[in-house]
């Protein structure tokens, strides 16, 4: 959390006079007592009716000059958590863009936007109370205890005793109750769990007529929830009994030290009650304290994960991209995988073992093999996605290490599986692949892609807008929308990922023959589950369980590797059938 | 007007509901209301005996320390009390409403298993999970509010009016006329600033679903290089949502001071009055003392209320949508007579069949079908056409319209529901899993099974190798919907799950659109040998399968449009024969 607090240097200023003018407030409200105790040893004692006025008005301009200082307490607090928040996310959404996808897949999506967002709040909440509150309750306890020295010593003693020990109950119960909240909290997820379990897995649970089962378990978890919510609030509700009989004695207290020193002729009548109402107002304020400290507590767990999250190191710092100085060979080959492994940050075994192999300008390769083997692994380290663990991947003849990020993708465009739109109107869409792209260039894109018909079809052509998640599309549409968006790139090198898993045959073959036109020196991977999509590519690498099955064109495969073999009949036995 | 009232009505029933659930702790209910009641009463009692102690000090000479030694053991002794009091009531508190909570989200647990699949599948989730989870939690907490604090503070209010008025009626007069107005200044906040919420909240969404989207395509956003762009977009919407934060923090944050202020007013008040009537002799100073202290803990309960009753009321909004959920009414019951399906050999009968979701649209109408044991039933048809109902009245997901389905020549609606299902073995292309062992989730549908049964029927279903190379074998924890594992392995767990059981007859879909093929044809093997020799139904994508059918049914917007068999289908020159046409000849 502390490391947090640089995302306030720009509000210094409204950090600083903040709580200042809200002790400013708070001192108007310690002198309060006193004028009482005026009021009553000088203008009851001596009947003076217009003293007593005077003094009144007097507290209530004490009142006033309080509220002007405490909304402008609020004011600066406000804008300072405000601002702070602001700073924090905009650091925080930029950090996470420039993690690499390791560190995105270790720490999770839902994750990084739990940070984003609930956090943030919480955050921003507990900043915004800090700067409110945290100085002012110890002020005021302190300042009551000050007051009451000034007002008599001894009688002071009692405040001396009795704060240590209100503070000692509060924070004990404090501390006992904190992580019995959190066991409150993973005891309901547990709850919750069962409930959204049994929602998503009714029909099987009602097959397997497990109803009461997981009845007796939902009520199972349900009982111990309650039992540790009952055993938590039973300590926190000792709180206010417990400060309630320390300030009261201490007044007891009070009153008899008073009752010795007035008899003494040491102290007034009036000057007793001010003491009694400098107690009151202790209590009062820790219980404010306490659930201050309660929130604050909450906002910096929160704040520590948001800490944790912008601690994370990117594997993949732009600075390490060297000097970017690299210069391309045209001649070499276009794509070059050395020895390569890798393995995922969060485990397990290898993904990819020693994958070796070239890929001369403007071929087609094709790579197959079952799910987990590594397919969508090994065209991902073309782009630099992820970075080898062992091994160098060439692209152009360098290593992709020594690219610049912007370079390296402005090479190498990849359609994942996982056909992503934006919010925005498809033109939008489509300039991700460049910012200046021209309709007509989109057009072209599109036409390569068969999507040009999606476009013609929806209203406003490429002005269409696309709904979050691309939620107004059909899959093939989006997966075809995805396909134009890099080819607007004008990419060296076009990788398919199982990007046209959701178009029919014919559409798929009219797609492949479609970029086989785009003409040039196009490098393209297609990774696939269908043999017939990869049949005919200059070179077909098969894939199994991370390494290498083999590696030719589809006839010479279908006589030497038995995976292809197994892969190619299971498909096509089906389909001869199927036309005989 | 009528709505009105049909709010009102909605609201009281609403209250009665969690009053019957109360009712079983009503011993408890009586003594926290005693409790706190007696603790008011000493709270307000202790400024009295504080103000008479002070008046025994009067000045130098004057103090009479005995009665002040009397008041003082009072007041210790009041203290103590109202402390074990307070802490007594707390508990019991906590303890009813912790109890209601959970008494009502069993029921509405219990609830969700027996109600009938319509109502789960045509309402999201989430907003299911939401009422059981957030508002019965917000409902403990509101009603514990309401408990500890409204009850307290109307006493706390009644209590200190009548102790106020019985020392003197004029100052009294004047907390009473001058408090109200912090509850107007709180009110009138809260109206000028729930707009500013409103945005804010609404831009908040906006930043969120921004968020959401870029974080979880991030692989896109970098293969674009677009992470300037999005930083950009980021900042602008950014800078909009610190604007009207800023605005709702600081309007809703002058609440506190106002209503402070308030109170130094009405402190103020109490002092002029107080002390010109000390003057007067009508009041002595501890009693002007008690007063003050009155002025402040009148002030609290007053200010809180307002809060307590709108929470109130949201906790009684949130019951009610627990209730909408428990009210909701139940699948049929198996009714008395329902029978035991024994010895099953798989004859099912669809007689003039009708039904439909909803009673506009007719889905299915005067089907007839009878399936002898062993034959196997393709169900074929375009995406989204409506395959899945067949298996919801198979189950008896959902009840037949008109018509029936017999299965033994026995209305299933007349043999009861466990022993129907338990004679069905479901795969779906849904895979579930339950949170729990890789062991826990195949012997579900015989928690009994040996070790040896287990393995047998995992490696019958080709899981077995998988599941040997996982880091805890059969006691690999996996998590919610199956979490790591992928879609293939999810398949074939759920196939061992049947596997183990092995009932006379199964429903099965084929449709492994995410899975490669090699284990596609593993889960084609497992397939094949559970059909031995029972009576299946197939939501069939695979041409053999189909081919090998004693009956197709096909589908088409969710009606059955043809029946029979390959050959038959063919001649018929139909729906089927274009949709074999087009999706296998291709």
């Amino acid at each position: 959390m502390k490391k947090l607090l640089v995302y306030l240097k720009d509000y210094k200023k409204e950090s600083v006079l903040g709580p200042l003018f809200k002790l400013l407030e708070a001192s108007f409200e310690l002198i309060v007592p006193l004028v009482m105790a005026a009021i009553i040893d000088y203008g009851i004692a001596q009947a003076n009716r217009g003293y007593i006025v005077k003094m009144c008005f007097l507290l209530l301009l004490l009142g006033v000059v309080g509220l002007v200082c405490s909304i402008t307490a609020q004011y600066f607090a406000a804008k300072a958590s405000v601002g702070f928040a602001k700073q924090l996310k905009h650091a925080l959404f930029a950090h996470i863009q420039g993690l690499s996808f390791s560190e995105v897949d270790s720490i999770g999506t839902s994750t990084l936007i739990t940070r984003m967002t609930s956090d943030m709040n919480q955050v921003q909440a507990g900043v915004n109370l800090t700067l409110r509150l945290l100085l002012r309750s110890p002020f005021v306890v302190f300042g009551a205890m000050i007051m009451a020295f000034t007002i008599d010593v001894q009688a002071a003693l009692v405040f001396v005793v009795s704060i240590p020990l209100l503070s000692i109950v509060v924070a004990g119960v404090m501390v006992w109750c904190i992580p019995g909240y959190k066991r409150v909290q993973s005891h309901l997820d547990r709850v919750l769990a069962a409930t959204r379990e049994n929602l998503a897995g009714v029909r099987v649970i009602r097959a397997f007529c497990k109803e009461k089962e997981e009845m007796e378990e939902f009520e199972r978890r349900n009982r111990m929830l309650t039992d540790i919510q009952k055993k938590v609030g039973h300590v926190s509700s000792l709180m206010n009994p417990l400060t309630y009989v320390i300030i009261n004695l201490a007044i007891v207290a009070l009153v008899w030290v008073g009752a010795i020193k007035v008899n003494a002729g040491l102290l007034t009548q009036g000057a007793v009650v001010a003491l009694y109402n400098y107690m009151s107002q202790i209590l009062v304020e820790l219980i404010k304290l306490a659930n201050l400290i309660l929130n604050v507590t909450k906002s910096i767990a929160c704040g520590n994960r948001i800490q944790s999250v912008l601690e994370v190191q990117s594997s993949m710092p732009v600075q390490g991209y060297g000097q970017d100085d690299a210069e391309p060979d045209e001649k070499a080959d276009a794509v070059v995988f050395r020895s390569v492994c890798l393995t995922y940050r969060d485990g397990g075994d290898e993904a990819l073992t020693n994958i070796d192999f070239q890929v001369k300008r403007g071929q087609t390769v094709g790579i197959i093999g079952g799910t987990g083997s590594g397919k969508s692994s090994l065209v991902q380290l073309i782009p630099r996605f992820y970075d080898t663990t062992k091994g160098e991947v060439l692209v152009d003849g360098v290593n992709v290490k020594q690219y610049s990020p912007k370079r390296l993708r402005q090479k190498v465009a990849i359609v994942l599986q996982k056909a992503v739109l934006f919010q925005g109107t498809i033109r939008e869409n489509m300039r991700w692949g460049r910012r200046d792209a021209s309709d007509e260039e989109i057009y072209r894109a599109l036409d390569a892609a068969q999507a040009r018909e999606i476009v013609e079809g929806k209203d406003g052509g490429l002005d269409f807008e696309i709904e979050q998640g691309g939620r107004n599309l059909s899959g093939g549409q989006r997966q075809r929308l995805t396909i134009a968006r890099a080819l607007v790139r004008k990419p060296e090198i076009l990788i398919l990922d199982d990007s046209a898993s959701a178009l029919d045959f014919a559409t798929d073959a009219a797609l492949r023959h479609a970029i086989r036109e785009l003409g040039g020196q196009l490098t393209v991977f297609i990774v696939s589950q269908r043999a017939s999509s990869i049949q005919y590519a200059d070179q077909i690498i098969v894939l199994e369980d991370g390494a290498v099955a083999g590696i030719g064109t589809h006839s010479e495969l279908l006589q030497s590797c038995e995976v292809y073999q197994e892969i190619y009949y299971s498909q096509f036995k089906k389909e001869e059938r199927a036309n005989g | 007007m009528a709505r009105q009232n049909a709010k009102s009505q909605l609201k009281r029933n609403t209250l009665r509901q969690v009053l019957q659930y109360i009712k079983s702790y009503r011993v408890l209910l009586i003594l926290s209301v005693a409790l706190a009641t007696a603790s008011v009463a000493l709270t307000l009692y202790v400024p009295i005996l504080v103000g008479d102690a002070i008046d025994y000090i009067v000045d130098r000479g004057q103090v009479d320390f005995d009665a002040i030694f009397r008041l003082l053991v009072q007041i210790s002794i009041a203290v103590l009390l109202t402390a074990l009091f307070q802490w007594s009531m707390n508990t019991i508190n906590n303890r009813i409403t912790f109890q209601v909570v959970r008494d009502i989200r069993d029921e509405a647990f219990r609830k969700i298993e027996i109600l009938p699949l319509k109502y789960i599948d045509g309402h999201s989730h989430g907003e299911i999970v939401s009422r059981v989870i957030a508002d019965a939690d917000q409902f403990a907490d509101g009603l514990l509010m309401g408990f500890t604090q409204l009850f307290t503070g109307v006493i706390t209010i009644a209590g200190t009016l009548i102790f106020m008025f019985s020392i003197h009626w004029v100052i009294a007069l004047v907390v009473v006329l001058l408090t109200p107005i912090s509850l107007f200044v709180a009110r009138f906040i809260a109206n000028r600033t729930f707009q500013m919420f409103k945005l804010q909240s609404e831009t908040r969404g906006e930043q969120t679903a921004f968020i959401e989207e870029m974080i979880e395509n991030q692989q896109v956003v970098h293969a674009y290089t677009h992470e300037k762009e999005a930083l950009e977009q980021f900042d602008e919407i950014n800078e909009r949502l610190a604007q009207c934060s800023l605005r709702a923090t600081f309007f809703s944050s002058i609440t506190n001071p106002s209503t402070r202020f308030v109170n130094s007013l009405v402190y103020a008040g109490v002092g002029l009055t107080g002390a010109l009537s000390a003057i007067s002799g009508w009041i002595s100073v501890g009693q002007l003392s008690c007063f003050l202290s009155y002025a402040n803990q009148y002030t609290k309960p007053f200010n809180e209320i307002s809060g307590v009753i709108t929470e109130l009321q949201n906790a009684l909004a949130c019951a009610r949508r627990i209730f909408e959920l428990i009210d909701e009414p139940p699948q049929e019951p198996d009714s008395e007579h329902a029978k035991v399906l024994t010895n099953v050999d798989g004859r099912v009968d669809l007689e003039q069949v009708s039904f439909s979701y909803t009673p506009d649209t007719e889905l299915i109408e005067n089907l007839n079908l009878s399936v002898k044991p062993g034959q196997r039933v393709a169900i074929v048809g375009p995406t989204g056409c409506g395959k899945t109902t067949v298996i919801n009245l198979l189950m008896r997901f959902y009840d037949v319209n008109s018509g029936r389905i017999c299965v033994e020549r026995q209305d299933i609606r007349n043999i009861t529901r466990k022993s129907l299902r338990s004679n069905y073995g479901m795969v779906l292309q849904d895979t579930w899993l339950k949170a729990g062992t890789i062991r826990e989730n195949i012997i579900m549908g015989k928690p009994d099974a040996t070790e040896e049964e287990m393995i047998a029927a995992a490696k019958a279903s080709h899981a077995h190798s998988f599941i040997r190379r996982l880091p805890d074998g059969y006691d690999t924890v996996i998590g919610e919907d199956g979490g790591s594992l992928s879609q293939g392995q999810k398949q074939l767990l759920c196939i061992s799950r049947v596997m183990l059981c092995l009932p006379p007859m199964l429903i099965l879909d084929e449709a492994t659109s995410s899975i490669d093929t090699r284990t596609e044809i593993k889960i084609q093997q497992a397939f094949a040998r559970m059909m031995k020799g029972r009576t299946s139904f197939i939501v069939a994508h695979r041409l053999s399968t189909i081919r090998e059918a004693d009956v197709i049914l096909v589908m088409k917007d969710g009606h059955i449009v043809e029946q029979g068999t390959h050959e038959e289908l063919l001649l018929k020159q139909g729906f089927y024969a274009n949709l074999y046409n087009s999706q296998f000849a291709g």
